[in-house]
């Protein structure tokens, strides 16, 4: 019984950090779905959501609930900008063009949050830090919990958004049919930095969920390539198969972390990640279906 | 006939170093069903992409409704009042067919009355209304032909663009959607510019024609003068009067005129 309350216990923790990974991977999927491109500072742009929740929460000591809110709107705007002024000019250009330009941006941002914010680890305080609940005598953090919650209900609203409003669907159709969903009226660049914008906004939410269990620093974006092993695995075209990648890859991760030697906990992303593209390169939910012409 | 809603004068067109299209000039009158007839390669899907702006001319004016079009990007083009049924019917293969409909409402907000054009594109395609919540991508090819005609109307267009609508259908099912396209002419007062390869067809549809040949408008009449022609006859129905001898001794080269 012990052991069977201690294992869940790692599941749930596995489980939430995986979440974390699933919408890093989110954003990887979603730009990749609809421009073709790989944002490689995706990780970093989460990083930069977690040091402007900081600035909101803890520095101008805000509401918690109003500095994520308002946390997620810069970071968003961050994102539209970005794909605005920079990301648009290489569409068109070959990958490897992609692949350096987002590496860069990675590089910059992360020392452009040195500069602005520290190098040291921050943290601010939230609701969940260090209470936990009890579940029928399964004792969890709060924070563990406030991540599964919250990236449920994240998940739910996004599901809405893309299949229920006209803009959504425009976004599905832009990513589909470039050309047509032209024909149709639709202004698809503003859409392709919507999408950014989306993404980003997803990150800074993954960023301030993550902010009661790890520490805020500029090299937390580095959890972006736990998420890519999470987007292959999900198969890369598909955003739920994003969000269960990551989880799959964060209980993994938490259950080797118990049962086999030191060190393994870090590089099983990484095993993951190499075991699917050998056995199943088209990941656990690719797509097959294709278009007919 | 009345006024003229778009006139094309005298665009090039290139691709890279290749050029497309060599002065072409064309005018849609309003109300009008006006036909581009060609071959392969001819240049009649350019003429349309330059029209709704996915290529720009390199000399040459796009005017509509008086007012020019020329540097626009598609969808501001498309807000003026031209919708695009495209070659090979481009349709969105993981939306469904309403889903796709409503793509082509996109810039509409008037909520009853893209109720009553949903319910008018279902009146000329039940078959969509069946599908209406398939994927796109899973219509037969007839069918997404027929949903590519559609999410242009919903747009509500004032100029229609077709481009080669008989592309891989079963003759029957082009004579049936030739025969809804001149009903959306009539009933909606929609003018149409077609461009079609299927020459027999797109003559009896349309009102005027044009034949297109290597980028160059190389004769222009109403199509019930064009099928008297000779040349038309010979090159592009195919028609053959015999020789005295019954059988042709020579061939015979394109004279235009």
């Amino acid at each position: 019984m012990d052991d069977a309350a201690r294992l869940l216990q790692l599941v749930v923790n596995g489980a939430a950090s995986g979440c974390i990974y699933g919408l890093i991977a989110f954003g990887f999927v979603l730009i990749y779905k609809a421009t073709e491109m790989v944002n490689f500072a995706q990780g970093d742009i989460m990083m930069l959501g977690a040091f402007v929740a900081y600035s909101f929460i803890h520095q101008f000591g805000l509401n918690y609930w109003v500095g994520f809110g308002l946390a997620i709107l810069v970071t968003a705007l961050f994102g539209f900008l970005l794909d605005a002024i920079v990301l648009r000019r290489v569409i068109g250009q070959p990958q490897f063009a992609v692949v350096m330009l987002t590496l860069g941006l990675a590089f910059i941002f992360r020392a452009g949050a040195g500069l602005a914010w520290t190098y040291d680890s921050v943290g601010f305080n939230t609701p969940f830090t260090n209470k936990t609940v009890n579940l029928g005598g399964l004792v969890l953090g709060q924070d563990n919990v406030s991540i599964l919650v919250g990236t449920l209900v994240l998940c739910g609203v996004l599901y809405l958004f893309f299949s229920r409003t006209r803009l959504g669907v425009a976004m599905q159709a832009a990513s589909q049919n470039q050309l047509a969903a032209y024909y149709m009226g639709i202004p698809v660049r503003r859409i392709f930095s919507l999408i950014w914008a989306i993404s980003a906004g997803v990150a800074a939410v993954a960023a301030v969920l993550l902010a009661p269990v790890s520490m805020i620093d500029v090299n937390m974006g580095f959890l972006g390539i736990k998420a890519f092993a999470a987007a292959v695995l999900g198969g890369f075209g598909s955003i739920p198969g994003a969000v269960i990648g990551g989880v799959i890859v964060g209980v993994v991760e938490q259950l080797s972390g118990y049962f086999l030697p030191p060190g393994f906990q870090d590089v099983t992303s990484n095993i993951v990640l190499l075991a699917v593209l050998i056995l199943r390169p088209e990941g656990l939910f690719g797509k097959t279906i294709r278009k007919r012409v | 006939m009345s006024e003229t809603l778009l006139k094309v004068s005298n665009i090039e067109t290139f691709y890279g170093p290749i050029q497309a299209i060599r002065g072409v000039s064309i005018e849609v009158k309003q109300g009008s069903i006006v036909t581009v007839l060609g071959a392969n390669g001819a240049g009649k899907t350019t003429i349309l992409r330059t029209i709704s702006g996915v290529l720009d001319a390199e000399r040459g004016e796009v005017s509509f409704q008086g007012q020019d079009i020329g540097g626009l990007t598609p969808d501001r083009v498309m807000r003026q009042g031209i919708c695009h049924s495209p070659e090979g019917r481009e349709i969105f293969p993981f939306l469904s067919v309403a889903e796709n409909l409503m793509m082509g409402s996109f810039t509409r907000s008037d909520k009853d009355e893209i109720a009553r054009d949903l319910e008018m594109c279902y009146g000329y395609f039940p078959r969509l209304k069946e599908r209406a919540a398939q994927r796109a991508g899973q219509l037969s090819g007839g069918e997404q032909q027929m949903l590519a005609i559609s999410r242009a109307l919903m747009g509500r267009p004032k100029l229609l663009l077709l481009d080669e609508p008989s592309l891989g259908l079963s003759p029957l099912l082009v004579t049936q959607i030739f025969e809804i396209v001149k009903r959306i002419n009539r009933e909606r007062g929609v003018a149409i510019l077609l461009v079609e390869q299927n020459a027999h067809i797109a003559l009896k549809t349309a009102d005027y024609g044009y034949v297109l040949e290597v980028g160059r408008i190389v004769m222009e009449d109403s199509c019930a003068a064009l099928m008297e022609k000779d040349d038309i006859k010979e090159f592009y129905l195919g028609q053959k009067d015999s020789g005295a001898r019954g059988h042709r001794r020579w061939k015979k080269k394109k004279l235009w005129r």
